[in-house]
């Protein structure tokens, strides 16, 4: 009896161990249209309906939460947003100076000038699920191919990207974050020279990028943006439209002189994503980065 | 097959749906030192330490299978961390049958420090392109504390859901029945029952 008992809870270990590695390695090795990549999309679709319902019946409890963490955090940010909005007035001052001066010299020039975020036709979807896992970020939204949603859209809040559609249904998407670990975007630095480099997600450490491949001479700054290329190259196109911001460089240091990167952090709260813009139509705008 | 025979496998699955769907909705969403509490393992652990070895992988196989399906990872490699969590809290129970209450909140850290470190080995095995940073630990950490303090409530709902649904257990019978001082070889009867009735020769 007790060696029957035994045999049964080795088998059944044994059992499900040799799935999850035939799991992991069917997974793996297949493409993105393989048929257990439509099971899993399908799980999704299944799914989706329930776990917004569950989001907005528990949006109460997680509002509460969250008041209590942002007011923590919102104490240690008083002092850090005064001296921001003192070196942010001095900016906007040269700012509109450059802005007057580049409408004057885009109608000389007759540029197109259609590459607001408005043209690319974004679409508002809401954050439904979250991956908690250190390893993998993604969200769930609720907009899917039914709203004009394709795969490989790119996706920005608060007014920045934060990353694109990697799995579409036809009333959610899956988006995955540009902290995910297979992430990477060409990203060019608001430089005097425009440095451009390609940016990656530093893993463990949500509230942080790095820019790599720049060159070691670069005159990179704290406090200078970051934002997308958008190359255009024959009939190859970058994923992102060019121009749109992704973070601010917080430090250079030794890394640049001796490895050629920075650090950026996002400008947009990756962790506290509640509503986000699908840019539907990325290549609407014709104005971008030649690659000579 | 016998309603009896399915009350626990019915109440595991409905479990496993309950604590992903709740997980993913609302739990995760919730940022605590800049992390999130993660109830997956601790659902398993307490599985495992309740029910034994064989529901507690089969749980474990279960949820990391829909943890995975639902967010779209790599297929496996949840369902063999949760595996090891749920056999591991399971042949606990069998050979050590822990009694004291803080067992839960040990097995919870452990459980979750587990699924953190195991998940960076995969990853790695697997092959990140991306720089990795010292901070992955100190997020590790932050979890395991945050999980071990959830660990103790996590268990008693668990307990609460699946309990009835249980075999018997003769051990933990037993077990009862001393600590409420009722058929203890130890104690004398005459202790228990007042003075034998003598027999007139």
């Amino acid at each position: 009896m007790h060696s029957k008992q035994v045999r049964r809870r080795r088998a059944v270990l044994a059992a499900v161990v040799a799935v999850s590695l035939i799991l992991l390695t069917a997974y793996f090795g297949e493409s993105a249209s393989s048929p257990l990549h439509s099971v899993q999309r399908g799980i999704v679709q299944v799914f989706s309906p329930i776990q917004e319902g569950a989001s907005q019946a528990l949006s109460p409890f997680r509002d509460i939460a969250s008041f209590f963490s942002d007011t923590f955090k919102a104490k240690s940010e008083v002092k850090q947003l005064r001296n921001e909005v003192a070196t942010l007035q001095g900016e906007l001052a040269n700012a509109q100076a450059a802005k007057i001066q580049n409408i004057q010299l885009t109608n000389q020039l007759k540029l197109d000038n259609t590459n607001s975020i408005a043209s690319y036709r974004p679409v508002a979807a809401h954050v439904i699920v979250r991956d908690p896992t250190l390893w993998y970020a993604t969200v769930e939204v609720d907009k899917g191919s039914a709203d004009g949603v394709h795969l490989n859209d790119p996706v920005t809040g608060d007014g920045a990207l934060v990353g694109q559609v990697s799995v579409v249904d036809p009333n959610v998407s899956i988006v995955t974050l540009i902290t995910d670990h297979t992430m990477a975007v060409a990203a060019q630095v608001q430089d005097t020279s425009g440095d451009t480099g390609l940016l990656v997600p530093a893993v463990g450490n949500p509230s942080q990028l790095v820019l790599q491949y720049l060159q070691r001479n670069a005159q990179v700054q704290v406090g200078q943006q970051v934002v997308t290329v958008g190359f255009k190259f024959g009939q190859y196109q970058d994923l992102y439209p060019p121009r749109i911001p992704i973070g601010t460089v917080t430090s250079v240091g030794n890394d640049l002189a001796n490895n050629g990167q920075v650090q950026v952090a996002p400008a947009a709260d990756l962790r506290h994503l509640d509503a986000v813009q699908i840019l539907t139509t990325p290549h609407a705008g014709s104005l971008r980065a030649q690659v000579p | 097959m016998s309603y009896e025979s399915l009350r626990l496998p019915l109440r595991l699955i409905a479990l496993a749906l309950f604590a992903v769907v709740i997980q993913e909705a609302a739990v995760s969403q919730i940022s605590i030192f800049g992390t999130s509490a993660d109830l997956t393992p601790l659902v398993v652990m307490s599985v495992g330490l309740l029910a034994g070895s064989v529901s507690g992988s089969l749980m474990g196989f279960g949820t990391g299978l829909l943890v995975d399906m639902m967010l779209v990872q790599t297929l496996g490699v949840t369902s063999l961390l949760y595996i090891a969590i749920g056999y591991w809290s399971g042949r606990l129970r069998e050979l050590r049958d822990p009694s004291h209450g803080l067992v839960p909140m040990a097995m919870g850290a452990a459980s979750t420090a587990f699924a953190g470190l195991g998940m960076a080995v995969i990853q790695f095995l697997l092959g990140v392109d991306s720089p990795v940073s010292f901070l992955l630990l100190q997020q590790i950490v932050v979890a395991v504390l945050v999980n071990t303090l959830l660990s103790l409530p996590v268990y008693a709902a668990v307990r609460r859901l699946i309990q009835p649904a249980l075999p018997d257990d003769p051990r933990r019978r037993r077990r009862r029945a001393y600590t409420t001082g009722g058929l203890s070889p130890l104690q004398r009867p005459s202790s228990r029952l007042g003075r034998m009735p003598r027999t007139s020769r």
